[in-house]
């Protein structure tokens, strides 16, 4: 796998603000189908790198590389264009809409009633409701209902749904399971095994070792806006990563 | 590469989730419920008082209309605005000095062409000149990030200040027969500008409900930062929202500088207060995010009927204040209740 040309490769990427160097000659590589965690103390330089990737902030040096061309995002619309799409921990939902209706936001399908009048089409923003959420496991029965009665795990599934539709390559996810139950953090674990098991790439950014090595292939530390360490899963051990992360 | 192998939790289907419950249902419909009960009582009354029908007899019913045309256009405007998250305050005076202008320009433009063009040269005056203000209450908290209550809160001044200067601190009264009898003239014995009406607030309805536009001003009032990260233009949304709410002050200050034959700088005055009401009484949200031009159509049918029938069972008229804020208190109370209980999340 890892030969293949990665999905989304960072190299030696830097940012500073001022004099301050948030960042400093970081690279990394996600694969299709892989789950990258990204971890690391407060100010770590996390939140910088997924800002630089995903077009919220322009990188003072580096390259960005897109299943092996050089990207560069003015925007963060032209990232999510090129099918990088960022999942915030407040979601970004608008809450009195149904899940078709915030899957669409701001790009609402249309259609002509009596051939002549045009209407949003909610029957499609309602099935394409449901066939993306029964793609994420997910299945509900009321489409029309707004997304505040659904439950965090739920409304955490909306968000992916969203980026799922718009064929997502990579999802960057910020800190999905903070704010939840413990139920409810296992469905995002698995709707995260389900985007993996659809060739997408994830990375996934948490406090949360446990969560971390439920999920993820790999995992890379920052410290200091530098990379502390990068480790498969696989190799390393809850005990390791604290280490890499305050410096032992 | 091996990943750490991991139980697959499914998440389970929630048959249940998202569903509406009745309660919440008929909560949604409040405001014509409370039409449904007002008219009922006035009926009973006006039954056991007079012997006579309230609401069968069809004077009441084309009183009823003809006197919630004018707030129902500006509660229609301020529907829009109050979905969005903000509050147009500008929306009274801004009505009145459109009725001035109407006036002014129709007994002008009397004088050069045919009374019918005076009159259409009096709507499109008395429409583009409010869109001015709307233009700059848009563009103050759109841009310059001056919160709604303030930007409009000035304007008001500004309109009122300006309504009355052309109006010279009188009413301004029109000759031109052909705008008195758009006020007050029938078709079928519908009165005209509730014909006018019906068909703006259907319009309305149409541009809230079923466009781009309306679905955007929904997000907006939710989740103003989810409206922008979904490539939402919230700027240009929130300059044509308050453009349209001034429209709609526009056209009702034509409607009523036709109906009354003058145009007053204090017309609109006594209905800003009204049309919040009315939005407020028919399920919109002050928080933003929730209402609908129906409910808000009941809400201003809610309010003339407390005005007409108090003063139809002769009931000293004062009262008609102290029913229509008991009526608002109720509103909220059932807003905020619903917000709390009913419509929380239900499978956390």
């Amino acid at each position: 796998m890892s030969d293949a040309t990665p999905l989304l490769e960072v190299r030696n990427l830097s940012k500073n603000f001022g004099a301050v160097q948030a960042l400093s000659d970081l690279s990394m590589k996600v694969h299709a189908g892989e789950v990258v965690a990204l971890a690391g103390d407060n100010g770590a330089g996390k939140t910088t790198l997924i800002k630089a990737i995903s077009g919220v902030y322009k990188p003072s040096g580096g390259e960005i590389f897109l299943k092996g061309e050089p990207v560069s995002f003015d925007s963060p619309q032209e990232a999510r264009e090129k099918g990088i799409e960022t999942i915030y921990q407040d979601l970004a939902l608008a809450d009195n809409l149904s899940i078709g209706a915030n899957i669409f936001l701001g790009r609402e399908p249309m259609r002509m009633a009596m051939g002549f009048l045009p209407v949003l089409d909610r029957r499609k923003m309602a099935e394409a409701a449901r066939d993306t959420m029964a793609l994420l496991d997910f299945h509900v029965n009321r489409l029309d209902a707004p997304v505040s009665n659904f439950s965090g795990g739920q409304r955490q599934a909306v968000a992916i749904g969203r980026a799922v539709y718009w064929n997502a390559q990579i999802l960057i996810m910020d800190e999905p399971t903070a704010a939840l139950g413990v139920p409810e953090q296992r469905k995002v674990i698995s709707l995260i095994h389900q985007l993996k098991a659809q060739g997408r790439g994830v990375i996934f950014i948490s406090h949360n070792l446990q969560d971390i090595f439920a999920v993820s292939d790999r995992i890379v530390v920052l410290r200091r806006g530098v990379q502390a360490g990068e480790r498969r899963i696989s190799d390393t051990t809850h005990d390791e990563v604290v280490k890499l992360m305050v410096g032992g | 590469m091996t990943s750490t192998p991991t139980p697959h939790v499914s998440p389970p289907a929630d048959h249940g989730a998202g569903r509406l419950t009745p309660l919440q249902r008929i909560i949604n419909l409040r405001a014509w419920l409370f039409l449904v009960a007002l008219i009922l009582g006035f009926e009973v009354w006006s039954r056991v008082d007079f012997g006579g029908s309230f609401i069968l007899n069809p004077f009441n019913v084309q009183s009823i209309a003809i006197f919630a045309v004018v707030p129902l256009l500006l509660a229609v405007g301020q529907t829009f605005v109050i979905i969005s998250g903000g509050i147009d305050l500008s929306l009274g005076f801004i009505m009145g000095l459109a009725a001035v202008v109407a006036a002014h320009t129709v007994n002008w433009a009397g004088q050069y062409m045919g009374l019918p063009f005076a009159v259409l040269m009096g709507m499109f005056a008395a429409v583009t000149v409010a869109c001015v203000p709307g233009f700059i209450n848009g563009w103050l908290i759109s841009r310059l990030k001056i919160p709604p209550f303030i930007g409009t809160l000035g304007m008001f001044g500004v309109a009122r200040g300006v309504a009355f200067l052309l109006a010279g601190g009188t009413t301004v009264p029109v000759q031109n027969s052909v705008f008195s009898a758009l006020g007050n003239g029938r078709l079928w014995n519908i009165p005209y500008i509730v014909i006018i009406a019906a068909v703006f607030v259907l319009l309305m309805h149409y541009l809230l409900s079923q466009t781009r536009f309306g679905q955007h001003n929904y997000a907006i009032g939710a989740n103003e930062q989810a409206a922008r990260r979904a490539g939402i233009d919230v700027k240009s949304h929130i300059l044509r929202l308050y453009i349209l709410s001034a429209a709609c002050a526009g056209l009702a200050g034509f409607i009523y500088a036709a109906r009354f034959s003058a145009g007053a700088a204090q017309a609109g005055e006594p209905l800003l207060l009204d049309s919040v009401a009315a939005v407020v009484i028919g399920g919109a949200s002050l928080f933003g995010g929730s209402g609908t031009i129906l409910g808000t159509m009941a809400g201003a049918l809610v309010i003339a009927v407390i005005q007409y029938g108090l003063v139809f069972i002769n009931v000293k008229p004062f009262w008609q204040f102290i029913s229509v804020g008991v009526v608002i208190i109720i509103s909220v109370l059932i807003d905020q209740a619903q917000r709390n209980f009913g419509g929380g999340r239900q499978s956390e």
